[in-house]
């Protein structure tokens, strides 16, 4: 029984290990090789060694490029978790009109980054655009900024786009967590006199624990590698306010024609992703999966 | 246990053998089958509107009467096709024909071995010297002229002008004094795109030569030790953030997008009273906004001289023209050579540039370009490309990619006041290994 369980298990993982193989793993070993090759992506690359290594460490460009994403991650965080965990347990609730407000507030998922990008940068934060003329028409001119082109303040409109982006997924996990708690933890509290923030703050968040913890990974995983809407809407600039580390690793390779130095950078991307996600897992005791319904 | 083959062992299998062969169905791009049929070519260009209609036009006349090696002509933007191409070109899957502006890049190109030398296969006598020497290296032509040949000029708004009693300025000095009448009177006075950085570059490319003639850049291009810190840098860059605390451009010129149209609606919506850019926008303008030019509210004058600067007002900056180049890597090169040779005589190509007001940088046109719509835009442009003792090719094609780039991101810093002049010039310098 278990010989042919084996042999089928094998049979059945195949295509996606090949697939694994031949996309990730295949393409990461060529970049950790290009890295240590001057290259411009048209001619014959020469041997460099460490050069491109000592200047992903040494470039003011590259260093704040990784501040820039270590700043995108943070603040996705802070501005992501709260709302999306609030609408989450509010949509997963029982209230009036539940249905009709999740799906407005799933929309923004279906887009593609590229539209909503253009439509952000054009239409809405465009010195015309439509949060500008909102807050002249209320009267509150000098609120009114230059929101893409101003580089003390690019960083954040970019963030808030982004959460725009991907507040209605995570919604989407916290309403799935919550519906899964059980309905007798909270009856027990009713009974013993619990109001509806004591209810909130000792059982919905406790038991919330794990789909806090995956979400949490994901933003942050997520924001250490995106690239789509800022690309769009900024394109790294003005001057270098918004350029995030995988712009950075764009543009070295394909628009200064460094394939080798950009190689190095990407190498360093995968290096941080994997080692963010593993030590999450770990602190967060996610790896050992406790059971949060002892008891029950 | 007795091994039979089980329902499930039959539906296990089938499943796996079917994601396989839909992974390899997924065609991986290797070998992509060139769509031009049977020794048809490929070219790869990004005109818009007007243009690439005509574009359009010239490949089914050629293709009308080549069946058996038809031409297909694909379109993309302008920044991202750059760096389209330059990915193609390493990865070995490159177009038959492709778009390109001559200079440092295309040279890059042909030191790699990827342009085929089309000197005795395509006959180019009639263009432009002056044009011909931005696809010619080594004395072999690597690329064909395609478009009008464009210089950078001002376009202005005569209406804007004529309510505020202002003339096209002759000197630096005038213009900055247009500057501050119509920031008094609430209108920006020049339009810029500051996101793709380039149109900046045009003031720098003009500011250099009228101060200091063409030898400063000269000694960019060969390299010479601190070519950058040479004084008629350091004054451009200084007049340029002058320009910039004048608030001589839009407040939010840093997220402008030329590519999308934003800084030219500027100019014909009644925003901005001028523009800085090449003659290709008239194009744009023409498809955008006609009833601009047809009212005659389009007006335009030559970059201003500045006051005891040695450089020839006469001296023209811009693009020399838009060359096709047959890559290396082709295996259509009869096809797409005939094509180029169709470009070359054909008055499809030639009249319909005429028509929507480009102009050909063929010799002795003078007559043709009088008896057509346009004609005072089109001599007007003739004649400045003609006449110019120097024409200075834009600085981002002229350089090899890197330092292009280094430039360009360095022009962003010094608009955005984020550098100062001599750390424009020490950048530069480093960036090319000068310093």
């Amino acid at each position: 029984m278990t010989q042919r369980l084996n042999w089928m298990v094998s049979l059945m993982l195949a295509p996606a290990i090949a697939f694994f193989l031949v996309f990730a793993l295949g393409p990461l070993i060529a970049a950790v090789y290009i890295s240590f090759l001057n290259w411009d992506g048209i001619s014959a690359p020469s041997w460099a060694g460490l050069g491109n290594w000592t200047l992903a460490f040494s470039d003011p460009v590259t260093l704040h490029s990784i501040f820039l994403t270590v700043q995108v991650m943070v603040l996705s965080w802070i501005i992501q978790t709260p709302i999306s965990l609030l609408l989450g347990v509010f949509i997963a609730g029982h209230q009036r009109y539940r249905a009709i407000l999740s799906v407005f507030y799933f929309l923004p998922l279906l887009f593609s980054a590229v539209a909503i990008g253009l439509i952000w940068s054009s239409s809405i934060l465009s010195s015309d655009g439509v949060l500008n003329t909102l807050v002249r028409s209320v009267g509150a001119s000098s609120l009114a900024a230059n929101w893409l082109g101003d580089p003390s303040i690019a960083l954040y409109a970019v963030v808030v786009v982004i959460a725009w982006q991907f507040i209605p997924f995570h919604t989407l996990l916290y309403q799935a967590g919550a519906r899964q708690i059980p309905q007798v933890l909270y009856e027990a509290a009713r009974i013993d006199g619990a109001n509806a923030t004591q209810r909130f703050f000792h059982i919905t968040l406790p038991q919330l624990r794990y789909t806090i913890v995956t979400s949490t990974i994901l933003i942050l995983t997520g924001s250490l590698t995106y690239f789509d809407v800022i690309f769009v809407m900024t394109g790294g600039g003005p001057g270098f306010a918004t350029r995030i580390l995988p712009l950075q690793m764009y543009i070295t390779a394909f628009q200064n024609a460094q394939m080798g130095y950009g190689c190095a950078i990407a190498v360093i991307l995968a290096i941080a992703g994997v080692a963010l996600s593993l030590f999450l897992l770990r602190i967060t005791g996610f790896g050992r999966m406790e059971s949060q319904a002892e008891g029950l | 246990m007795k091994r039979t083959i089980t329902r499930r062992d039959f539906l296990a299998a089938g499943g796996s053998a079917a994601l396989a062969a839909v992974l390899t169905g997924c065609n991986f791009g290797v070998g992509q089958q060139r769509s031009g049929g049977s020794g048809g070519a490929t070219v790869w260009d990004i005109s818009t509107g007007e243009q690439q209609e005509l574009a359009r036009k010239v490949v089914d006349t050629f293709n009308s009467s080549h069946k058996d090696g038809a031409v297909t002509i694909q379109f993309f933007q302008n920044d991202p096709y750059k760096n389209k191409l330059r990915t193609a070109m390493g990865s070995g899957t490159p177009p038959d024909l492709f778009y390109g502006w001559g200079g440092g890049i295309l040279e890059s190109y042909v030191n790699a071995n990827k342009v085929a030398d089309v000197t005795s296969s395509v006959d180019t006598d009639k263009f432009f010297s002056s044009v011909m020497e931005g696809a010619t290296f080594d004395g072999k032509v690597y690329g064909v002229p395609k478009a009008g040949t464009q210089p950078v000029l001002f376009y202005y708004n005569k209406q804007i002008f004529d309510k505020y009693n202002l003339a096209p300025p002759q000197k630096w000095s005038e213009l900055l004094e247009i500057v501050n009448t119509l920031n008094g009177k609430g209108v920006t006075p020049i339009s810029l795109a500051g996101l793709n950085k380039w149109p900046g570059m045009m003031y720098e490319e003009y500011l250099v030569n009228r101060i200091g003639g063409p030898e400063p850049f000269r000694s960019v291009l060969n390299k010479e030790p601190e070519a950058w810190s040479d004084p008629a840098f350091i004054e451009t860059n200084t007049m340029i953030q002058e320009l910039i605390s004048m608030n001589a451009f839009p407040s939010d010129f840093s997220s402008l997008n030329y590519d999308t149209g934003q800084s030219t609606q500027l100019l014909y919506s009644g925003k901005a009273a001028m523009q800085l850019m090449g003659s290709w926008d008239y194009q744009a303008i023409l498809t955008n906004a006609p009833n601009f030019i047809q009212n005659g509210q389009l007006g335009w004058f030559d970059f201003p001289e500045v006051e005891g600067g040695k450089g020839d007002p006469r001296n023209v900056a811009g693009n020399l023209t838009n060359y096709y180049s047959l890559t290396q890597a082709s295996d259509a090169k009869k096809a797409a050579t005939a094509f180029l040779n169709y470009i070359v005589t054909s008055d499809v190509q030639i009249d319909g540039l005429i028509k929507i007001g480009l102009v050909p940088p063929i010799n002795g046109i003078e007559s043709k370009l009088e008896s057509t719509d346009n004609s005072d835009w089109l001599l007007h442009v003739y004649n400045m490309a003609k006449n110019a003792p120097y024409f200075d090719l834009s600085w981002d094609q002229a350089l090899p990619p890197q330092p292009a780039q280094n430039l360009l991101t360095n022009l962003d810093q010094l608009f955005l006041k984020q550098i100062t002049p001599k750390q424009f010039s020490s950048n530069m310098n480093q960036a090319m290994g000068l310093s």
